[in-house]
């Protein structure tokens, strides 16, 4: 068995209960996993569902593990390792404040338009831009705002959905 | 409870409709109960949950056992389930009540034991103030539980109710909490009733396998009809799976006359007399088990788990077998050990589907051509059982806590030839391992110890369990005398329910698994593990109001153990044994299954004592 560390998107479906999340996290903690991004929103009102995005890393043994114990969980409806299955959409958005003038102002905002990232305020001295996309674009987008004036971001964490017609 | 019970007309599901019934939260917790078949629950009361003892006051069906610490209510719930097959059920209160209860929680989670706790919580409206007795009692218990529930709504109350009994019963079973806010236990609301016999209870989602996939067994049993050295690995899994997969268990081990071993958990799956069985493995297993898990060929566990104690090194576990590993909790297989094929099956079921698969395969032709190389098998590991590994150097002025233990399971032996069985608790330590060496179980059920979370103080309010659910069988904690005094206060609670449970406690006044470990891996630096000031237990039991006897002498034992048995009520008995012996055979922490240390003139390696000194 490899003892390299894979990295994999895991989307679950769960009830949206008080403590569903807490049950999540602490499994992580408790058994040392790692949690590079987790999102979690809820997906369907009626049902009381929500889904939970999780992107983890850990050799193939311990990626087993981590979803046979999450499965294992009560209000967990399902597990999907979305890398596993290889084609899958993630997506996450940022927001990032840049501020500066002149020269450096000007560069932000080209590019941004480069990387179609939208302008949601703007002051003299300031933008705040908003962008979605693969994780990879927006840490890209994030190094070249760097020497621009960057001073806070803010980002979401990863949501993943598999390609082709199949849902949950 | 509610003054009328409504019975449905029709008796079968399809047509079968609910009615619900008006009635207090309390009540509630009480129909559930009683519709579940639940007849004991233990418990200890307070301010958050009076109401429930309200309702408890009015009833007659299920009996309340008080105990005198809220820990000792869930280890004697957890040996009342392990001795029946039941499910084992506590009460308790808010916040110290809630919190002391943690230890006997994860203590059954670890040991997959199946208990309802229902925790009463401050009412909702001073949930999250600091309220008296107020404590985050599901996020305390989120770890240490299979699954926990704080209801806020009466009207979810009935669902939850007979959800959370299902829960702890299903797949592999576990602890199962219900924090019952105060408000919620006066609030009247709808109960539907349940009845086991019209509906199989059950949750939305939550529904572990049970059966095999039939492929997998097909590969199983083609692994097992060319096997040369093959070996049979049972755990706990067998015992929480019931009678009948014990009973498929030696079916399959004489239809195949393949070698056996158990651990801890699963003593007593197949009888100790039985002659495939060469006794527990692991790091106080016997040779014949350890040598025979390292050497085999094909390794077939049903319902264990690969736990530390058992594997030692995981690089040096049977390095050259193809291991098949049958458990019905996913997350347990490829945890600790990869096993080359999986079967996520209850233990019974898989066994049933093997034993029916060997038939229909004819896998006795298959193996008729491998009985020269199962021969030779046996011929070897009859050559480590030769070894007799568990010799002792006798005494003739000083008691050998094994000399107690072998002489205990002669009396044993005997009530049973005359139709009384027995049933052992332990505390945790020498004595624990001692008596899985010594005493013979031949029945599953009968054998109550802490495996997976190791805790001192278990023994005897499970001995008081197992008491109240069997009342005319001899119960018997085998104790050392650091771990009785861990939850020595329910000799109260024995005293007052009548209970004759029988305490054999072998004192060597030093927490002696401690005391070996620092004299093995610790350069005999003993640290605070002497047991200082010892209370006199003869005075003791008496104070409680039991019998107290003590044994000193060799000659002494056998006379010592009758009159224990004899003496009706119950009897705690202190016997003196030798304060410097340590338990053999050991594996080293972090060594290998075929370097174990036989006897005290065996040495460990230095570099083992090394690297196992950090382990644990």
């Amino acid at each position: 068995m490899s003892e390299l560390t894979e990295r994999h998107t895991l989307s679950l479906k769960v009830d949206n209960e008080p403590g569903v999340l807490a049950r999540v996290i602490g499994l992580f903690s408790g058994r040392g996993y790692n949690i590079e991004s987790l999102t979690v929103a809820e997906i369907d009102k009626e049902l009381r569902l929500s889904r939970i995005t999780i992107v983890t890393t850990g050799t193939a043994m311990i990626i087993e593990q981590i979803k046979n114990q999450l499965d294992r969980l009560v209000p967990v409806h399902a597990v999907r390792d979305l890398t596993l299955e290889g084609s899958v959409i993630e997506r996450e958005m940022i927001l990032i404040k840049v501020v500066g003038e002149g020269e450096n102002r000007t560069q932000a905002l080209q590019l941004a338009d480069i990387f179609r990232a939208r302008v949601v305020d703007a002051t003299h001295n300031s933008f705040v831009f908003e962008m979605t996309g693969s994780p990879d674009k927006l840490t890209a987008f994030v190094k070249l705002m760097q020497p621009l004036g960057l001073t806070d971001l803010s980002r979401t964490g990863i949501v993943a959905i598999s390609r082709g017609a199949n849902g949950f | 409870m509610a003054t009328t019970k409504e019975k449905t007309q029709s008796p079968t599901r399809a047509t079968r409709v609910p009615v619900a019934i008006q009635m207090t939260g309390a009540e509630m917790v009480l129909a559930a109960l009683r519709d579940h078949g639940v007849d004991t629950i233990f418990g200890y009361p307070g301010g958050a949950v009076l109401p429930i003892y309200d309702a408890l006051f009015k009833q007659n069906s299920v009996r309340h056992i008080l105990v005198r610490h809220e820990q000792a209510a869930v280890h004697a719930a957890e040996a009342y389930a392990r001795s029946t097959g039941k499910i084992g059920c506590v009460l308790v209160t808010s916040g110290p009540g809630a919190t002391n209860a943690v230890t006997g929680l994860v203590d059954a989670l670890m040991d997959s034991i199946p208990i309802l706790c229902i925790t009463g919580q401050v009412p909702t409206h001073l949930i999250g103030n600091d309220a008296f007795q107020e404590a985050d009692t599901t996020g305390i218990t989120r770890p240490a539980t299979k699954h926990n529930y704080l209801v806020k709504d009466i009207n979810k109350l009935s669902r939850i109710l007979h959800e959370a009994i299902y829960v702890a019963m299903a797949g592999r079973p576990g602890p199962v909490l219900i924090d019952l806010p105060k408000d919620i236990q006066f609030a009247t609301g709808d109960y539907y009733g349940f009845d086991a016999a019209a509906e199989p209870i059950g949750h939305p989602t939550y529904k572990p396998r049970r059966d095999p996939d039939p492929a997998a067994i097909e590969q199983a049993l083609k692994l097992l009809a060319t096997a040369k050295r093959p070996i049979i690995y049972g755990g706990g899994g067998l015992i929480n799976s019931g009678d009948e997969a014990c009973r498929l268990l030696s079916e399959l081990v004489h239809l195949s006359n393949f070698p056996c071993t158990l651990t801890l958990m699963g003593l007593g799956a197949l009888p100790a007399s039985d002659k495939n069985f060469i006794g527990m493995l692991g790091m106080h297993g016997l040779v014949e088990a350890n040598y025979a898990m390292h050497d085999c060929d094909v390794m077939l566990c049903v319902g264990a788990r690969f736990d530390d104690r058992v594997t030692g090194k995981i690089a040096a576990f049977a390095p050259g077998a193809t291991k098949i590993h049958i458990d019905i909790d996913p997350s347990s297989i490829n945890k600790n050990v990869r096993v080359d094929l999986p079967i996520v099956a209850d233990a019974g079921a898989a066994l049933k589907a093997l034993l029916a698969g060997w038939k229909k395969m004819n896998l006795d032709a298959a193996r008729a051509q491998h009985q020269a190389d199962l021969a030779k098998w046996w011929r070897q590991i009859d050559g480590w059982r030769a070894r007799k590994c568990l010799t002792y150097k006798p005494s003739a002025s000083v008691i050998k806590p094994q000399l107690a233990l072998e002489r205990l399971n002669v009396h044993m032996k005997e009530l049973k030839a005359k139709g009384k069985d027995t049933y052992i608790t332990t505390e945790v330590g020498q004595h624990q391992m001692w008596a899985a060496q010594f005493l013979h179980f031949e029945a599953p059920k009968h054998w109550m110890t802490s495996g997976g979370l190791g805790t001192m103080g278990y023994g005897l309010p499970a001995a008081m369990g197992t008491q109240l659910a069997h009342p005319d069988a001899l119960v018997i904690d085998v104790a050392g005398e650091a771990s009785i005094l861990m939850n020595i206060q329910e000799m109260s609670t024995i005293l007052q329910y009548r209970l004759p449970v029988k305490i054999f406690i072998l004192n060597n006044q030093w927490m002696g698994m401690v005391r070996q470990w620092q004299e093995l891996l610790h350069g005999s630096r003993y640290s605070e593990s002497y047991s200082e000031a010892l209370p006199d237990f003869v005075k003791l039991a008496e104070a409680f109001g039991a019998t107290g006897l003590r044994i000193e002498k060799p000659a002494d034992l056998d006379a010592g153990i009758k009159r224990m048995i004899e003496t009706p009520g119950a009897v705690m008995v202190d016997v003196m044994v030798d304060p410097k012996e340590n338990c053999f055979p050991m594996i080293p922490s972090g060594a290998a299954h075929n370097e174990m240390l036989l006897g005290p003139d065996d040495k460990a390696d230095p570099a083992n004592a090394e690297d196992g000194m950090v382990l644990v």
